[in-house]
């Protein structure tokens, strides 16, 4: 057990309600990932691979156990400083983009920038860099709305990528695609990967699952499965 | 993020949604303007008051009798109406300086109402004044072109006038070619001596209806051998007004054998306190005025909280994608308090700019007044309706956990 895992979870349970109708979406998940792994998480709906993402996200708290996150522990920090982890550590790509509406493309790429303090020629800069990363640079002014699926996606990861996080954490991130942004966007990921980048995608296709090197799978708050298949 | 990120963000906010914004801006700017605009006016027309006022002259005492006295005990008998009839006696009495040292001068005055007529032409003249020249002075009333009549004219009961500008444009078309006709009051031909400047009007009726006659002339041809309706004293100084006051009262009491369990039968009208009345009055209507626009002040200012909220509630999804790209409470509570805020200074500076236009023009016949501090205090207040206001939306959208405004539909 080396002691400078990404991702290590003890012991989370996450429950939502109480008494009778408590709901206990994770039963007692622990995992490890490491620096530079492509994990893909898979379950049915329900089976709480989503609470899993989000509190691998910082976007919730774990009800009970212990999650650290590049050494340090989540748990204990105030809601701020989860912010602040948010914004330096993970990139998230989400099933329906969430691009902010309105917003040109280089706009939204920007914004993680903005909240992490950075000044206004750099952020244009990096965000400039990042839609070259995934083609875009010749949409950079157009809106969310004037985007097709994928290209909004490649928005997204460009977006995600902007602040140079250590895990890119996607949710369904092809679930609104078609094959062939599917296929962009996958190999995308491939390529990330093979530069070092985390990436963990939850997933309920088993051809996305297939692309990544590691395999967990979770059924009914636990995870049932875990295996290296590449 | 930087203030100029934050103000972006909020300019964009409300670019994206600008029929509402405007909306909303229209809200605060009727509140904002409605403030200034009603301030002006009540200022306005108490200054209005307060200059025509002093234009009929702040050390004048106006003296009519009550009548009946008033205050004695039933059963015994009334003072008969004689008694206490002011009398031209009354003004020679008043007019001694002996008796009166701090009174200037005294005029009697005596009014009737006809119809004058030049010709053809006829004008009811609501206001046929008898009284003597000390009158025109004492009421601050100049003569526009040709003269007054002299106290000779009085005392040999001369038929001549002078006209006031309404009644002499009335009969005569233009008020200069009036002096030296003729004009016929009831049955009496008189030889218009002059014409009086025009006079601003100090309520509904118009000060420029008038006519004026020696007070002999008067009791002679129109209203017989009454008794004056009014004795108009000026006193000799402005701050001598209440040594004045205070003689004319003890002089008349004294004169007319008032009992000193009587009330005075004689009114005695200050034109200073008369004039602090009516700023006191004018300040009263103002407040009412500044009160009913600061209501609709804060209902521009529930109106932002309305478009706040409905904001807040549209764009939860918004602010949980920010807040998962690293956004922190206090950005969120910023980005939606500066909207707030910029909805209301914008709102406060058309309020502003409305009312400053609005108020170059006479409103329901008041020329208003600005009062600067109401510009500043408007401002002030729509910069701190849109804090308020928007304070309450904007810590319900900083405190949104992420999850939960990223799983709102």
């Amino acid at each position: 057990m080396s002691a400078d895992a990404l991702i290590d979870i003890r012991g989370v349970t996450k429950t939502y309600g109480a008494g009778e109708t408590a709901v206990h979406a994770l039963r007692g998940v622990s995992l490890r990932v490491e620096a530079g792994e492509y994990v893909a998480v898979m379950g049915s709906s329900g089976s709480g691979k989503s609470t899993l993402m989000n509190i691998l996200g910082c976007l919730d708290v774990p009800t009970r156990g212990e999650y650290f996150l590049d050494g340090s522990n989540v748990a204990g920090l105030s809601e701020d400083q989860q912010a602040l982890v948010r914004g330096r550590k993970i990139g998230f790509i989400f099933q329906s983009f969430n691009l902010i509406p309105r917003t040109t493309a280089l706009a939204n790429v920007e914004l993680p920038l903005t909240y992490a303090h950075l000044r206004r020629a750099e952020r244009r800069t990096r965000a400039n860099r990042a839609l070259e990363l995934v083609g875009l640079s010749d949409r950079a002014d157009h809106r969310p709305n004037q985007l097709s699926g994928g290209q909004q996606q490649r928005v997204a990861i460009a977006r995600a990528l902007a602040t140079g996080p250590r895990i890119l954490l996607a949710d369904e991130p092809t679930g609104n695609l078609d094959v062939h942004s599917t296929d962009e966007v996958l190999g995308m990921f491939d390529e990330l990967n093979a530069e070092g980048r985390t990436v963990v995608v939850i997933t309920h296709e088993n051809d996305v699952a297939a692309r990544a090197r590691r395999l967990i799978q979770v059924a009914d708050g636990r995870i049932v499965l875990d295996e290296v298949t590449r | 993020m930087s203030p100029r990120d934050l103000f972006g963000a909020a300019l964009r906010g409300l670019s994206a949604n600008k029929l509402r914004s405007l909306l909303t801006v229209l809200g605060v700017s009727i509140g904002v303007g409605a403030v200034i605009v009603l301030v002006a006016v009540g200022n306005g027309s108490g200054k209005a008051v307060q200059s025509r006022l002093e234009a009929m002259g702040t050390n004048l005492l106006t003296v009519s009798t009550t009548g009946g006295g008033g205050g004695f005990a039933r059963g015994q008998a009334g003072p008969s109406a004689q008694q206490y009839a002011l009398t031209l006696d009354d003004v020679a009495a008043l007019a001694d300086r002996r008796l009166a040292p701090d009174v200037a001068s005294v005029a009697p005055v005596m009014t009737s109402s006809g119809t004058a007529t030049n010709g053809d032409t006829s004008y009811t003249i609501n206001q046929v004044i008898g009284t003597t020249p000390a009158y025109l002075p004492a009421t601050n009333t100049p003569v526009g072109t040709g003269q007054s009549f002299t106290q000779q004219d009085v005392d040999s009961a001369e038929r001549v006038i002078v006209l006031g500008q309404t009644t002499a444009t009335e009969l005569f078309g233009r008020a200069q070619t009036a002096v030296g006709q003729t004009v016929k009051l009831g049955a009496v031909d008189f030889v218009v001596r002059g014409v009086l400047a025009s006079k601003d009007s100090t309520g509904f009726n118009d000060p420029n209806a008038t006519a004026i006659v020696p007070i002999s002339t008067l009791r002679a041809t129109q209203a017989g051998y009454g008794a004056l309706s009014q004795i108009v004293v000026q006193a000799a100084d402005k701050d001598r007004v209440d040594l004045a006051q205070a003689e004319v009262t003890q002089l008349l009491t004294a004169r007319h054998q008032v009992p000193a369990t009587t009330t005075s039968p004689f009114r005695i009208t200050n034109s200073a306190q008369i004039l602090q009345t009516s700023q006191d009055t004018a300040a009263t209507f103002t407040a009412l005025l500044a009160t009913v626009a600061a209501i609709s002040l804060v209902v521009g200012g529930i109106g932002v909280t309305n478009i706040m909220l409905v904001t807040v509630t549209e764009r939860t999804r918004e602010i949980g994608i920010r807040k998962a790209l690293g956004a922190r409470r206090r950005t969120i509570l910023g980005q939606f308090l500066i909207e707030a805020t910029l909805l209301s200074l914008i709102g406060g500076a058309v309020g502003v700019a409305a009312a400053l236009i609005m108020t170059q023009f006479q409103l329901a016949g008041v020329t208003p007044v600005l009062v600067p501090s109401s510009i500043a205090l408007a401002l002030g207040v729509s910069a701190a309706v849109g804090l308020f206001f928007g304070s309450m939306p904007a810590h319900r959208a900083a405190g949104l956990r992420p999850i939960d405004a990223l799983r709102h539909e």
